[in-house]
């Protein structure tokens, strides 16, 4: 294949005009692939934002009429999913894929075919959520899926069959990323980079990683039973035909309550980078903020019935899934202390980066303390179900995640793009999102408190519910407006921001080493590290750190000569071919995923089920190329095997 | 599947090829961790496996019934099963044979041992399938209740015990008899070894892949490392049939 012949060193494109679409489309390039993942999640992150004011709108105003209940529905569950599996995790995913690699001395992730597959999965995945709502109307079960309201006698369309392909194959390209940093950050790390000199943002992402990996084949299998129950009759989650509804909660939950980890450490992670850079000092406690993380990472294993408590589990597993959750927050509080210690007496300065992490803490912590409520069974009794918990979440992801993301782009923006974000416009954004957050989701307490249901669609005035309400749904627009802000920001400074050095923010790690954006393999050469801040060290030799109590060590060898696409001695460094194989194969599941779900539908004729199995041969073929191809390519770049 | 970038820079002797800094092949870890991640995968399955067969010998031994209708008893055949699992567990040690065979070099005795694997493996997968169908034509389907033959003694017995037709319904056509029990017992079974067959399959086309893959290139140094790789998932998939079979038909 002729494309294949060529090299990524030859073909990446470093400046506009050499844009080229399949420099992209068949890049194993961790960094593109990172960008991928960021523009599509931002892209599901404004979809999901639109769901949510179509939400707000028709709850501005009791007894509206703007949306129908079954639409309402429609719109919950995909707001939750897509936030959850379309926007935080690829979101932190991309980030990673783009880091990780740059932080630890690495040219790219430990396999990049794998990685670039991961991409397009999760793409196909979206996609097959997002087609539903054109195929007769996407799921509307709650994004918890409760049994057995997921059977087909409650749910006959086919929503739920797409909500759980389309989230198989997320789950598929999840694992495989997972296992894609499990190896990069186990094998791939620089010499010199151990595993307690790695930054903290790799560290929670390969307890991520861990956690992910463990905890996914849990949903995977249950949503292949619900499959079966609705295309063979299978009835694991029907109860009336013997089946048992609440099993479907405990698998659903020991991976949707580790999976909230998942949203939120890697948020950690970078806030736990960005804070002492601002700060001009290390992290205080490295080893409690990393070793913290690994404990919540175990800790999320056992704690999943909390999310059961309405259930009528017995006070013996309320008492222990109570006293289980509470504990997690002693992790939690030991990550916070250590940030507010990492910015006490530091020469702090407020960027807009600084502001958002300073944002999560405060707003993680408003949040953390409504968990720390809900663990609580008598409490959670009153409160389940209730807006309450809707606010407590919302005050996690957006106050967590989202604001902590929002701390990560300004903080690599200049290194993926080259340009620096406006500050000025960036701290109005800031201010304007924390205010609107707080208006949107904070009365939601109040609400809740005063008995309001959640995923209610419409709600009778005289409630006393009205008040509030129409002030969320204000704050929504603000929210909205902010998130514009960003995107006006974004588009100017790739146009005409300020041009961004190697080192914009005199920081500690790796990335920062090379220019911004990065050539193709990174590094030119390889540093040699002896410190967790090694850019620290080569900067400012004689304030070095030690690692060991008294021993100078010598300051890590980073060279920064050279590190462009032409340097010389570049054409020497061998990266994979650009290979459409991966996106091939993607192609081909979902293909055969989206033929699956008409697989037994046998109420809309012969030609929908022949077309369907026509869909599955079709996919089926294209895996089989693909991995074909896909075989002959890495042999192409075997060392040994050569070219044939 | 996979080649590791910056594992195969030329010219810079930081790193040896194929290992990496925590001093083991990045696929080997890779495929470790996998491995984990597929423990729960199956775990999740079993698991479910025994919560419904626990519940429907619950009931029917709360009528005492279990002794005429128990679905394990009453279906899985144990011989069957036994020379399946020695099947599969002698892959494993031909596996190993092949393994050593590479690493001695000595092709011509790798691809006996290889092939005996897969050959040994396809016998699992066409026992399993042969077994499926019989169940099949036994009234074990994948449906929410099973129909059993019966004896005339064992119609004779339940008929005795005037059983709740909720718990288990007789029915009597001409000379045979048969009890309709509602049970989740084939599904659970039928959809946990089917997919333990499907990884077997799975693997099979992989230890396919490696042969045909060291036949070809028999001077390359990584034939070693793709033989161990493919011999690593063959155990696992082999480990997880001895927590099924012990599981499921032993105890």
């Amino acid at each position: 294949m002729a494309i294949a012949e060529q090299k990524l060193t030859s073909t990446a494109p470093t400046t506009k005009e050499s844009f080229q679409w399949r420099s992209w489309l068949a890049t194993v390039d961790h960094k593109k692939i990172g960008i991928i993942y960021i523009i599509s999640a931002f892209i599901f992150f404004i979809i999901g934002g639109i769901e949510a004011m179509l939400m707000r709108v028709q709850l501005g105003t009791p007894n509206s009429t703007f949306l129908s209940a079954d639409l309402y529905n429609q719109l919950f569950t995909m707001h939750a999913t897509t936030m959850v599996f379309l926007v935080v995790m690829p979101m932190n995913v991309g980030i990673g894929n783009y880091v990780v690699p740059l932080m630890i001395g690495a040219r790219d992730m430990a396999f990049p075919r794998l990685n670039a597959f991961s991409v397009w999965l999760f793409l196909g995945g979206g996609f097959l959520l997002y087609l539903s709502f054109l195929t007769g109307g996407a799921t509307n079960v709650g994004w918890f899926a409760y049994a057995p309201l997921t059977q087909t006698q409650f749910s006959p369309g086919q929503g739920v069959d797409y909500w759980i392909l389309g989230l198989g194959l997320t789950g598929v390209a999840s694992i495989a990323g997972a296992l894609n940093f499990i190896v990069t950050v186990l094998n791939m790390r620089a010499p010199g980079m151990t595993i307690n000199r790695m930054p903290l943002f790799v560290w929670m992402n390969v307890v991520v990683s861990f956690i992910l990996i463990f905890a996914f084949p849990t949903f995977t299998v249950a949503s292949i039973q619900l499959l079966f129950d609705r295309q063979f009759g299978a009835a694991f989650f029907n109860p009336a035909l013997g089946g048992d509804a609440v099993l479907w909660q405990h698998l659903f939950w020991f991976f949707g309550h580790p999976e909230v980890y998942i949203l939120i450490l890697p948020v950690m992670g970078m806030i736990s980078e960005v804070l002492p850079v601002y700060s001009r000092k290390p992290i205080f406690g490295y080893s409690f903020v990393a070793f913290s993380g690994v404990g919540i990472g175990f800790l999320g294993f056992i704690v999943w019935a909390h999310h059961m408590f309405g259930t009528g589990m017995g006070p013996i597993a309320n008492g222990f899934f109570a006293a289980a959750s509470m504990v997690i927050a002693i992790p939690t509080g030991v990550k916070i202390f250590n940030w507010i210690a990492t910015m006490w007496g530091g020469d702090v300065r407020l960027t807009t980066s600084m502001l958002y992490a300073i944002g999560f803490i405060s707003m993680f912590i408003i949040g953390g303390i409504s968990g720390i409520t809900l663990a609580s069974p008598p409490i959670d009794l009153q409160q389940t179900d209730s807006y309450y918990v809707v606010a407590h979440f919302h005050y996690v992801l957006f106050g967590g995640s989202i604001l902590g993301l929002f701390a990560g782009a300004f903080y690599w923006f200049p290194k993926m793009t080259g340009r620096m974000l406006d500050e000025k416009l960036g701290k109005a954004q800031f201010w304007l999102m924390l205010i609107s957050m707080n208006v949107t989701f904070f009365p939601m307490h109040i609400l809740g408190t005063e008995g309001m249901p959640r995923r209610i669609y419409t709600y009778e005035s005289g409630m006393g519910w009205e008040m509030w309400n129409f002030i969320e749904t204000i704050g929504t627009f603000f929210l909205a407006f902010s998130v514009l802000m960003f995107i006006y920001n974004v588009l100017v400074s790739l146009r005409s921001g300020e041009v961004a050095s190697n080192d914009p923010w005199d920081a500690a790690t790796l990335e920062w080493v090379v220019p911004s954006p990065p050539p193709s393999y990174n590094f030119l050469h390889i540093p040699h590290v002896t410190s967790r801040r090694p850019l620290w060290d080569a900067k400012y030799p004689h304030t070095t750190a030690d690692d060991h109590h008294g021993e100078k060590s010598a300051p890590s060898q980073i060279r920064y000569e050279y590190s462009h696409e032409d340097s010389p001695g570049a054409k020497e460094i061998h990266m994979p071919t650009l290979t459409f194989m991966p996106m091939v194969l993607s192609a081909g599941l979902t293909v055969a995923a989206l033929g699956f779900i008409y697989i037994n539908q046998a109420i809309l004729g012969l030609p929908i089920r022949t077309a369907s199995y026509v869909f599955v041969a079709i996919g089926i073929v294209m895996v089989f190329y693909a991995i074909r191809g896909w075989v002959l390519d890495s042999r192409r770049d075997s060392p040994y095997l050569g070219h044939h | 599947m996979s080649s590791s970038a910056g594992q195969a820079h030329h010219g810079e002797a930081h790193q040896k090829p194929l290992v990496g800094s925590m001093g083991v092949d990045s696929r080997k870890l890779g495929l470790w961790a996998f491995i984990g991640s597929e423990t729960l995968f199956f775990a999740t399955l079993i698991v479910t496996h025994l919560i419904f067969y626990a519940r429907t010998s619950n009931t029917l031994s709360s009528v005492g019934a279990l002794e005429l209708l128990d679905p394990r008893l009453g279906y899985l055949a144990i011989e069957l099963t036994t020379v399946l699992a020695t099947l599969l567990l002698a892959s494993s040690l031909t596996m190993v044979l092949a393994l050593a065979a590479s690493k001695a070099r000595d092709w011509k005795r790798f691809r006996i041992w290889q092939l005996a694997t897969i050959l040994l493996g396809a016998s699992f997968v066409g026992g399993q399938i042969y077994e499926f169908i019989h169940l099949y034509h036994e009234g074990l389907k994948l449906a929410p209740a099973f129909e059993m033959h019966l004896s005339h003694e064992a119609h004779k017995a339940l008929t005795a015990l005037n059983l709740d037709p909720s718990i288990v319904r007789l029915k009597e056509a001409g000379e045979h008899a048969t009890a309709l029990v509602p049970s989740l017992f084939g599904v659970t079974f039928f959809v946990m070894t089917g997919f333990h067959g499907l990884h077997v399959t799975i693997g099979i086309i992989w230890l396919i892949a490696i042969y045909v893959k060291v036949s070809r290139f028999p001077e390359s140094p990584e034939n070693p490392m793709d033989i161990e790789l493919g011999g690593l998932y063959w155990h696992f998939v082999d480990l997880v049939w001895v927590a099924i079979f012990t599981l499921i038909y032993l105890i």
